[in-house]
């Protein structure tokens, strides 16, 4: 188990060193000047340029620009953005309200999903099913961008039940509508791998074996059929706390949310390499620590996975 | 050491003899997308306190289905019990509600599974298995349910018991793993045991070590014992009397030693002649010739016809009664039943 951990946060370094070198790479990629567009529409003063671009490094070659980054980060300096700030105070103050959006819209998926995933597995073919597999097609089917457009306009403009766009990004009640419409597409994969593995499992042995040692329903389904039921479905959930931190970014974007999202949407227009990469470093290790506490997780669940 | 079972001593406990477990005309069908299966036609079968009554019968001669039925754990849909009544303790059991049929499961009639692997839950201890027994139906509490479940490993002799208690059904040999199971169904000490294929997962030398321990189980505490298998190795010592079936009915029923001297049916002499001897090394082992019936078209008349070496015209028009059977100077032989038109002739021939 502490090899196992071990070996794994081992396996995390070449993971990490490889993305960030990804990200550096393609944002230098991208077409256009960050520096020549602090101009606007005017032509950029080239000595000012000039001066600029050696001020911020970026007249030394690109593996050297690299290089000199990844070294900063090592020492915890994520850079500066052009604008000034240090990257590690954007990451600060945009990351809790992500991390935030993304647990509530999970809490959403693992609650609804697995309750409309049991109550239709338990009732195959019946009423209650077909509406399920019908409502989470639809769900899938539909683009989130779409969703979530349909959904502000419902709830924000016509019924007015909420403002159409986020006012406060500290406030957790106005993150009702966002976290929904970023948890529905998840919500209809857990419903339906939870459906499907219910309605598989409940014809199993051990199950049949606990209806004869005469326990009650609610035992046999919560006791002996769920957690049984659960483990392709953690699997599910384990990949998909990182696609949240991702999906996030739209879901900001529609609702005007501050986060994560938002701030690296921004960098990228502005061509902002360090942001992005910071940024995009982070991501990459919230989406590493979510998978290795999943592999984890397994253990708890199954106790014949064993590690080595 | 007291064990949990003397602990548990209840005083309803029958006389040895006194009927347990009657099934009357039991007829149960499966309703499938190719038609209707007719797993059950008919079937009767009683079993007393401390009385072993072993279920002989093929895969698909509705053996199973009828365990399944008595203990209420059939599939329904498709399953469906269209006649026939299941008395215990002189009550109807298919017109009871939920709740009692739910109290009786467990702690009145226990089951033993074929495949313990399977019918054990692969995420919960052995201990937690065993203990909720005793949490559910007796109130126990957590720690209470624990010791209870290590002595019930004592009992069934599953060494070092109180280390293992904690251990997962995958973490046990089959033989150790099938022990659990018959603790788990004596736990509360039921009237009435019902075994399906208990031995059949297991190797030889374990069979007879895991038969033993039932039977010497059963006979302490006088319960009654429904033992369903293929094996009539199985059945030789520990069983009383023995109910073969075929395609959903009764063909034979003698007590056992009856059976294996003189069977009267010709279904039950080709399943002893395919039974390998020593004697006969070297010759080729007898096999009944065919498969058993597709339960959707029944072959008409008597069921085994097709198969049968003395089938006659009206063993394939006429569907033989479950005849009395008599000795040759025409005194009722008790216990004997054939269902066989050639009955006669089987047994005198």
């Amino acid at each position: 188990m502490g090899r196992f951990v071990a070996r794994r946060l081992l396996q995390m370094i070449p993971v990490f060193l490889g993305t960030t070198a990804l990200i550096f790479f393609m944002v230098h990629l991208l077409p256009g000047d960050p520096l020549a567009a602090l101009w606007g529409d005017k032509a950029p003063d080239p000595v000012q340029l000039a001066a600029l671009k050696h001020q911020q490094g970026l007249d030394q070659p690109l593996l050297q620009q690299y290089l000199s980054y990844m070294g900063n980060l090592l020492t915890g300096d994520f850079g500066t953005s052009l604008d000034g700030r240090p990257v590690l105070d954007k990451i600060t103050d945009a990351l809790p309200v992500t991390v935030r959006l993304a647990l509530f819209a999970f809490a959403i998926e693992i609650v609804v999903g697995i309750a409309i995933g049991l109550f239709s597995g338990l009732r195959r073919g019946k009423l209650f099913d077909k509406g399920t597999l019908v409502l989470t097609l639809l769900l899938i089917a539909i683009p989130v961008p779409v969703l979530g457009f349909v959904v502000q306009t419902v709830f924000g403009q016509n019924l007015k039940w909420v403002t159409p766009t986020v006012q406060d990004s500290n406030d957790i009640t106005q993150l009702v509508l966002p976290a929904v419409v970023l948890g529905s597409l998840s919500l209809a994969y857990v419903a339906r791998l939870t459906r499907t593995s219910i309605a598989e499992n409940i014809k199993a042995d051990y199950v049949r074996t606990a209806v004869a040692k005469g326990l009650p329903r609610r035992k046999v389904i919560g006791t002996h059929l769920l957690r049984n039921s659960m483990i392709p479905v953690v699997t599910y959930l384990g990949t998909d706390l990182g696609n949240l931190m991702a999906g996030a970014i739209v879901t900001e974007g529609i609702f005007n949310v501050q986060g994560v999202g938002h701030a690296l949407y921004q960098a990228i227009n502005m061509k902002e390499g360090a942001t992005v990469s910071g940024f995009v470093a982070f991501l990459v290790l919230v989406y590493l620590a979510a998978g290795l506490i999943v592999d984890l997780l397994y253990a708890v669940l199954d106790p014949r996975i064993r590690y080595a | 050491m007291t064990t949990v079972i003397e602990n548990n001593q209840k005083n309803d406990r029958l006389e040895v003899g006194t009927p347990l477990l009657e099934v009357k005309d039991l007829h149960v069908e499966f309703h499938t997308r190719d038609g209707i299966a007719k797993a059950v036609n008919g079937v009767n079968y009683s079993v007393a306190a401390g009385e072993t009554l072993a279920v002989l019968g093929e895969s698909g001669s509705g053996k199973s289905v009828t365990a399944q039925t008595i203990m209420g754990i059939l599939d329904m849909p498709p399953g469906k019990v269209t006649q026939g009544q299941i008395l215990f303790r002189g009550q109807d059991m298919l017109t009871m509600g939920n709740e009692e049929r739910r109290k009786i499961r467990g702690q009145k009639i226990a089951m033993i599974f074929q495949d313990a692997l399977s019918a054990l839950n692969p995420v919960l201890s052995v201990g937690y298995q065993l203990g909720e027994m005793f949490r559910v139906h007796q109130g126990a509490s957590k720690k209470e349910a624990k010791e209870k479940a290590i002595e019930l490993m004592d009992r069934v002799r599953i060494p070092a018991a109180r280390q293992r208690v904690n251990d997962y059904p995958h973490q046990f040999s089959g033989g150790m793993r099938q022990r659990i199971m018959i603790a788990m169904a004596l736990s509360l000490q039921p009237d009435l045991i019902i075994a399906d294929e208990p031995t059949t997962a297991l190797d030889v030398t374990v069979q007879a070590q895991v038969m033993d321990l039932l039977a010497e189980l059963q006979a302490e505490y006088n319960m009654g014992l429904i033992l369903i298998t293929h094996d009539l190795g199985v059945v030789a010592d520990v069983a009383d009397k023995i109910a073969v079936m075929y395609a959903g009915r009764i063909v034979e029923t003698a007590p056992v030693h009856e059976l294996y001297a003189n069977p009267a049916h010709p279904y039950t002499k080709g399943l002893l002649r395919s039974i390998p001897r020593l004697d006969q090394k070297g010759q080729e082992l007898y096999a009944i010739k065919g498969l058993p019936p597709n339960l959707l078209k029944v072959p008409a008349g008597c069921a085994f016809n097709p198969r049968c070496d003395v089938a006659t015209d009206l063993c394939r028009t006429e569907i033989p009664a479950l005849h009395h059977v008599t000795d040759k100077d025409g005194k009722e032989l008790t216990g004997r039943r054939s269902a066989c038109h050639l009955w006669k002739e089987t047994l005198h021939g």
